[in-house]
């Protein structure tokens, strides 16, 4: 197994905290019972994008599982998972982004939302459905609507809070080149 | 600071069992409940559960709080069934027993009760033993535990850390909230949606620059320290198996067998009263 590094380590862990004081009090209630909107996902893109994949996807594991041992309603493995699959995939945008030189200008929020916003219908319309229908066997339609508000509403706080994030962020990193000789 | 993971130190033989042993019981009880629609075999966990429960030396009252929230996460759940289904006990179980109806779709059957008998009992079964896991883990066990199954010592103290800056990151979210309200953020019911996301960005920003910093911080620490140079690392609070450890995560997979024999043997997963 490839060794991580001590600042993944470290953002995993710290990631994990975040998503769960974000996920278990700052939670928006939506029509539809059982899903909340969840501010979560926004941090969740963003660390992803800073960190890569294998971050994203932790960060998700770890962050979803403890919410869900803290609220005691058993662990729903299959939503837990869907977390940790968008993760990984918006972890992908890593590359297409160069955050860390500063710069995201309108190509990269409409790249970063575009990734997110088909992570998300992945992890809430494909993964979370399957996954439920395995385990649980529940009615189709009742877990693509679920799915699909939770999908939805997920991918529009991520819009706002994760666009935001990259932008903020991006704009204390000194830029690549920003230094001229006299 | 409230006690969020709900650790509850009392002595009775669940708590002496190692959080290892715990754990690998906790992922074979939901294997074995995740995986079977067999009702007699979710009776009886059920009823196993609970009666660990008691062994455990835990009060209704220690957990009321969780408890009703699950009461009422269950029956929203069994709701939503219904309402966007309410033949699908008919469709699993191959027949039609019409008990009375309501109006338009919505006739209740008496397959369509049983199949939310055992989505019920399915939650029944698994939620008990993860307070259970929960109250008699010590959170700062949790990660020597998660080593001890296979999971990589670098990944378990993730785990650590995390469970570690909970409460910092909380309380710094609170200070950076009352800051911001004191600069006349709106964060309430009385904003719309969109404010209110607005507002969380506003208190989110500095919350996640400054934890970016605390990233560096900690990992430059941890580095100095020599952290991941070798392949092994010891645990404060790791301890070693006993007799009891054994019969525990014995028991639980025999549990996942007999679950999947049951699957089986029965030709599928759903135990049918019907036909």
């Amino acid at each position: 197994m490839k060794k991580f590094s001590v600042k993944s380590i470290v953002a995993i862990g710290i990631g994990a905290a975040l998503f769960f004081v974000l996920g278990r009090f700052v939670a928006i209630p939506s029509p539809v019972p059982n899903t909340n909107i969840s501010v979560q996902y926004g941090l969740l893109a963003f660390l992803a994008v800073v960190y890569g994949p294998v971050v994203g996807g932790l960060v998700g594991l770890i962050g979803h599982a403890l919410i869900d041992f803290s609220y005691g309603w058993g662990i729903w493995w299959s939503w837990v998972i869907a977390s940790a699959v968008f993760g990984v995939l918006a972890g992908f945008a890593t590359k297409a982004l160069k955050l860390e030189e500063g710069e995201i200008g309108k190509t990269g929020l409409i790249k970063f939302n575009l990734i997110q916003v088909v992570s998300h219908l992945i992890c809430w319309g494909v993964v979370a459905p399957v996954l439920d229908i395995l385990i649980y066997n529940e009615p189709l339609d009742k877990l693509f609507a679920q799915g699909l508000v939770a999908g939805v509403s997920n991918a529009v706080t991520t819009a706002i809070v994760g666009s935001l994030l990259c932008v903020a962020y991006a704009a204390t990193k000194v830029k690549a080149g920003s230094l001229t000789k006299e | 600071m409230i006690n969020l993971f709900n650790y509850i130190d009392r002595l009775s033989p669940i708590h002496r069992l190692t959080g290892a042993s715990k754990l690998v019981c906790l992922v074979a009880w939901s294997i074995a409940a995740m995986t079977s629609f067999y009702t007699p075999l979710l009776v009886a966990l059920t009823i196993a559960s609970f009666a660990l429960f008691r062994l455990a030396r835990l009060r209704v009252k220690d957990i009321s709080f969780m408890l009703g929230m699950m009461v009422v996460y269950i029956l929203m759940n069994n709701l939503l069934i219904f309402l966007f289904s309410p033949g699908h006990g008919a469709q699993i179980y191959g027949t039609q027993t019409v008990l009375f109806k309501i109006a338009g779709p919505y006739t209740v059957t008496a397959e369509q009760l049983f199949y939310h008998l055992n989505v019920i009992l399915k939650n029944a079964c698994t939620v008990p033993i993860v307070l259970l896991f929960v109250c008699t883990t010590n959170p700062s066990e949790f990660a020597a535990s998660l080593n001890r199954i296979g999971v990589s010592y670098r990944i378990s103290y993730a785990v650590a850390l995390a469970l570690r800056y909970i409460p910092d990151i909380q309380r710094e979210y609170h200070d950076i909230a009352l800051a911001q309200q004191a600069r006349g953020t709106e964060m309430s019911s009385k904003a719309s949606l969109v404010h209110r996301l607005k507002a969380a960005s506003a208190i989110l920003i500095p919350l996640i620059l400054s934890s970016m910093e605390r990233i560096e911080t900690i990992s430059n620490a941890m580095e100095l320290r020599g952290f991941g140079k070798k392949d092994k690392r010891s645990w404060y609070s790791a301890r070693k198996f006993s007799a009891m450890d054994f019969l525990a995560m014995g028991v639980c997979i025999l549990l996942v067998l007999v679950s999947l024999g049951l699957t089986m043997a029965n030709g599928s997963r759903y135990y049918n009263p019907f036909i």
